[in-house]
């Protein structure tokens, strides 16, 4: 499987994502810059966290318009996974893939810390390889990460089983109903604020991200290998 | 300013302007002597910055002279934009410590942050890509709503401008006192990792060479500011605002990107920081390391505002800019390379072989200097040196202990203590993690983080206790280095080098220039001791509000190599049933002790002994426990003594500790007597851990979380560590709402 890391001007994870990968996956990866028109080689898209555009209008705000999402929305469209941590969930949010827009956190703050999380629905293609209601340890690291949308919203999220992780115990930035990760209504599509690419390594205090990682391509070798 | 209203030659001479930039009449006739006229006002601008404490050091240099600088390791000393230790296999690790006090004395934000781009700029000017940021900072007591403001804005800083740029902060110290009231201390670490092959230096080789500015157009932003870090904070420092420039740290990212582009470039010959002094000191030092010069036509310089003067262009301070020298013919190439980043590169001037500074705009030439003059030839001043009248009278106070009744309730009031209590408030704002290298995040004695690919580990820290300066500048400055070293070795880590940031009140007061005089002979000892040269750093003098000095502050940065991996070692507990050591003796040491300053409200006396030979022995034979796998944790003694180290080790682990002392309970438990570690050791190791080192088993790790300390037969101190832990944890939160 082949993972194009998307590196937006002002994108600083993107180095975690792309030795999440390539290190501790063991797949293929690429980074891509973000002028470049063409996704088609690629079998999944992450984009990474950071500041794309230094976040100066709006997280998120500038790097949509990038060419590069046009060729991150035909990927979503064709059904390719595609994983949006921190920065990359507010690129995603402000593109329109995923639903809802992010407030700064309610204690006005930048924070930086392991939080426990639930993963809330564990039938997505990232989170086959968790079991219903793991615990799990990943880092936050960021200023704006309080999820809102609107009832209505809220409410298909609820239906169609689009929270996929919540905040367990602290819910350290506000987000409703401690909503930590969502995906679009197809399934394809995962915006998360926790960093799944720093938890991949025990030696850093935690592995629990690399599940996630598996779980993309478990659903993709299942769908695209044929085994003789 | 318009250049029509720049002031005259003559006027500049009869009305003593350069008094105003700083310069004196004497300085002001060596220039006159030097250029053979009077300079004009561009020219008087460009010797004012270049002859500031701040960037001539021309105050401390006979100081700096004293500190060793060379060793094995030592691959670049001081005089580059950062010093660089070897760490094998062809790699080496470049950092360097910067202050930016008076920015943030009056603008905390912009001051700080903008203090985290400089240090970054002068490691990535070296070649090497940055991977950890580390602050050391002082401030006033948090009663004061100025304090707990200039405090929130700093740590906001230093968080906006590190997270946004995507490099971790990962460690430092904070501490407070009345002393730092008025003038806090900001200083930003940098550190970086770079192959041997890649080291860059700043210089202008080569003539005819084309000298290319890149990085972000020049404002009327920071005017001045390397003069104005180089006098005393008044009343009237607000009105210094506009010489406090703004950062941007989304255009850092860019040029620090573009730049790390650049070195692989072989078009690239010499790479500099517009740092303090911006295009000025760049170019003229560039120019006088090559011992060549420099002609730029200031036209060309990207600009943001409309009718700069050659002087505001020369003197702005506006950040996220270099200036470096490329082969002749290959600015095309350049240009691309930056035009990725959407950044500004633009051939600005050449390189010549005459030596000087010449500086052409609207066509008139505007200012031709000697680079030599401008970068080397500031005067150097030996400043007169008193011993102060305190440190006799504190010299002839004994060694008492303070009086306290309760030892539960002291712990508890000391792990309150700002100095102490958990800096979780702080660090939960920095991104310690990006670029998930950080094996050891803040809040242990030092920072670890892996070298990819490798099997190893850097760790670092810094550290001064400014109080034992404060008492015994020497003996307080051998033991800002020792307790450096101390951290890195309960890390698992070699010191290799230490970087250091001079904070100092006016050089002009001979009592303070003594402080100085005496700290750089311990520190400059301790260094040579330790085996961990001085390879650069920073001064900063004038650290006085209306005329009180901060406590002499010369804060330690230190870099130290893990060799493997596994060696790295952290103080919390880890099991129960490990055996608790106790090395060092303990002695009746309180001068300048938290407890001191908790029951008396101020500090006097004798700062705590050290002998740096006993020192190094400890070191070495904890260090060598430590690589044979006998050390389960490792923690150094220092404010506070044993009950809250043992308290330390405890937070987090999910364990208790049982410990039994003899002799004064109040020294035994709170005495700040150096050069001491607490150790736990798994039950098969004790013998071997024993034969290695002179420690004493005083205690053990037990699985019932409870902190007890039984002295002579009596428990002292017995209580949940959670109890101890919300005391510690909870009073800078508590303190700031």
């Amino acid at each position: 499987m082949k993972f194009a890391v998307i590196v937006f001007p002002g994108s600083n994870c993107d180095i975690d994502m792309y030795h999440a990968v390539k290190d501790e996956l063991g797949e293929e990866v690429e980074y891509v810059w973000h002028d470049e028109a063409d996704l088609e080689q690629f079998d999944g898209i992450l984009l990474p966290g950071g500041f794309s555009y230094g976040d100066y209008l709006r997280s998120g705000s500038i790097a949509r318009f990038s060419n590069v999402m046009n060729e991150v929305v035909k990927a979503a469209e064709a059904g390719k996974p595609v994983l949006g941590v921190c920065n990359g969930f507010q690129i995603l949010l402000e593109s329109g893939l995923l639903p809802g827009a992010m407030l700064r956190n309610q204690g006005l703050k930048f924070i930086c810390r392991p939080v426990e999380l639930e993963v809330v629905n564990n039938e997505t293609m990232f989170t086959k390889a968790y079991q219903p209601n793991e615990r799990i340890t990943v880092p936050v690291a960021h200023g704006e990460g309080n999820y809102f949308c609107d009832e209505e919203t809220l409410k298909q999220l609820e239906k169609n089983n689009q929270i996929v992780f919540r905040y367990a115990n602290d819910n350290p930035n506000g987000s409703l109903l401690s909503i930590a990760g969502i995906t679009n209504e197809k399934g394809n599509v995962l915006g998360m604020m926790p960093h799944p690419e720093r938890a991949v390594d025990k030696l850093l205090g935690s592995a629990d991200g690399l599940k996630l990682f598996q779980s993309i391509v478990k659903h993709w070798r299942d769908s695209h290998v044929v085994t003789a | 300013m318009s250049l029509l209203l720049e002031p005259a030659e003559q006027q500049i001479k009869d009305e003593k302007i350069y008094l105003e930039m700083g310069l004196t009449d004497e300085e002001f006739s060596l220039v006159e002597k030097i250029l053979g006229r009077l300079p004009n006002y561009t020219e008087l601008g460009l010797f004012s910055v270049m002859w500031s404490e701040h960037c001539s050091y021309k105050n401390s240099k006979p100081l700096l002279m004293k500190f060793p600088v060379t060793g094995e390791q030592v691959l670049q000393g001081p005089g580059e934009g950062a010093g660089i230790v070897d760490i094998g296999d062809g790699q080496a690790v470049a950092f360097k410590i910067e202050s930016h006090n008076h920015p943030s004395a009056i603008e905390p934000y912009q001051g700080a942050a903008t203090g985290v781009g400089g240090i970054i700029r002068d490691v990535f000017s070296m070649g090497a890509r940055p991977i950890a940021i580390l602050n050391s900072l002082r401030f006033g007591e948090l009663d004061s709503p100025r304090v707990r403001y200039l405090f929130e804005q700093v740590v906001a800083g230093i968080a906006g401008y590190g997270n946004c740029i995507g490099i971790p902060t990962v460690g430092g110290e904070v501490q407070f006192d009345r002393s730092y009231e008025g003038n806090p201390l900001v200083n930003a670490m940098c550190v970086g990792l770079i192959n041997h092959d890649d080291i860059q230096k700043g210089q202008a080789k080569g003539v005819g060479n084309t000298v290319m500015y890149v990085g972000a157009k020049t404002g009327r932003d920071g005017i001045h500011g390397a003069t104005f870090a180089s006098e005393e904070l008044s009343e009237n420092s607000d009105e210094k605002r506009p010489a406090v420039q703004v950062g941007d740290p989304f255009m850092e990212k860019l040029l620090l990107e573009a730049c790390l582009e650049l070195i692989k470039n072989d078009a690239l010959i010499g790479i500099q920081d517009m740092g303090a002094a911006g295009l000025t000191s760049s170019s003229a030092e560039m120019a006088s390391k090559a011992g060549s010069g420099i002609e730029m036509n200031l036209d060309l310089v990207p600009q943001r505002e409309t009718g700069m003067s050659a002087y505001e262009m020369m003197l702005s301070e506006s950040q996220e800019r270099m200036l470096i020298v490329i082969e002749k013919g290959r600015e095309k190439e350049i240009q691309e390379l930056f035009h990725k980043y959407d950044l500004d590169a633009v051939a600005v001037g050449t390189v010549t072989d005459d030596k000087r500074l010449r500086l052409v705009h609207a066509g008139d030439v505007v200012a031709d200097v000697p680079v030599d003059a401008l970068a080397e030839d500031a005067p150097v001043y030996h400043k007169p040196s008193t011993e102060p009248a305190y440190y006799r009278e504190f010299q002839a106070i004994e060694n008492t202990e303070p009086e306290v009744e309760n030892m539960e309730e002291t712990l508890h009031a000391l792990l309150k203590q700002p100095t102490i209590a958990s800096k979780e408030w702080v660090y939960d704002q920095y991104d310690y993690q990006v670029r998930t290298n950080t094996v050891v995040t803040p809040g242990s004695d030092a920072a670890v983080l892996r070298i990819r690919g490798t099997e190893k580990a850097l760790a670092m820290t810094t550290d001064c206790n400014s109080r034992y300066l404060y008492l015994d500048p020497e003996t307080g400055g051998k033991i800002a280095v020792a307790e450096a070293a101390r951290n890195i070795v309960c890390s698992g880590g070699r010191p290799l080098a230490i970087t250091d940031c001079l904070n100092f009140g006016s050089p002009d007061k001979p009592e303070i220039f003594w402080q100085m005089e005496k700290s750089v002979d311990g520190m400059s000892e301790a260094c040579r001791t330790l085996n961990s040269p001085v390879i650069g750093g920073n001064v900063s003098l004038y650290n006085e509000t209306n005329g009180t000095a901060v406590y002499p502050t010369p804060v330690v940065g230190m870099v130290g190599l893990i060799e493997k991996l596994e060696h790295i070692t952290t103080q919390s507990f880890k099991q129960a049933g490990d055996a608790v050591y106790l090395i060092g003796d303990t002695k009746t040491e309180f001068g300048g002790s938290e407890l001191q300053k908790l029951t008396a409200g101020e500090i006097s006396g004798k700062a705590p002994e050290i002998n740096l030979t006993v020192e190094l022995e400890r070191q070495q034979a904890l260090l060598t426990a430590i690589q044979q796998g006998l050390v389960q944790s490792a923690h150094d003694l220092a404010e506070g003594g044993l009950a809250v180290a043992l308290a330390e080790s405890a937070f987090g682990s999910g364990l208790g500790v049982t410990a039994q002392t003899e002799g004064s309970v109040i020294s035994a438990l709170f005495s700040e007597t150096q050069s001491r570690f607490i150790v736990s050791v798994k039950p098969e190791h004790e013998q071997a851990f024993e034969e290695l080192t002179a420690a004493k088993k005083i205690g053990e790790v037990t699985a019932q979380p409870v902190l007890k300390v039984v002295h002579n037969g009596t428990a002292v101190i017995d209580q949940p560590v959670e109890k101890f832990e919300e005391s510690w944890r909870g009073a800078i939160p508590c303190l700031l709402n």
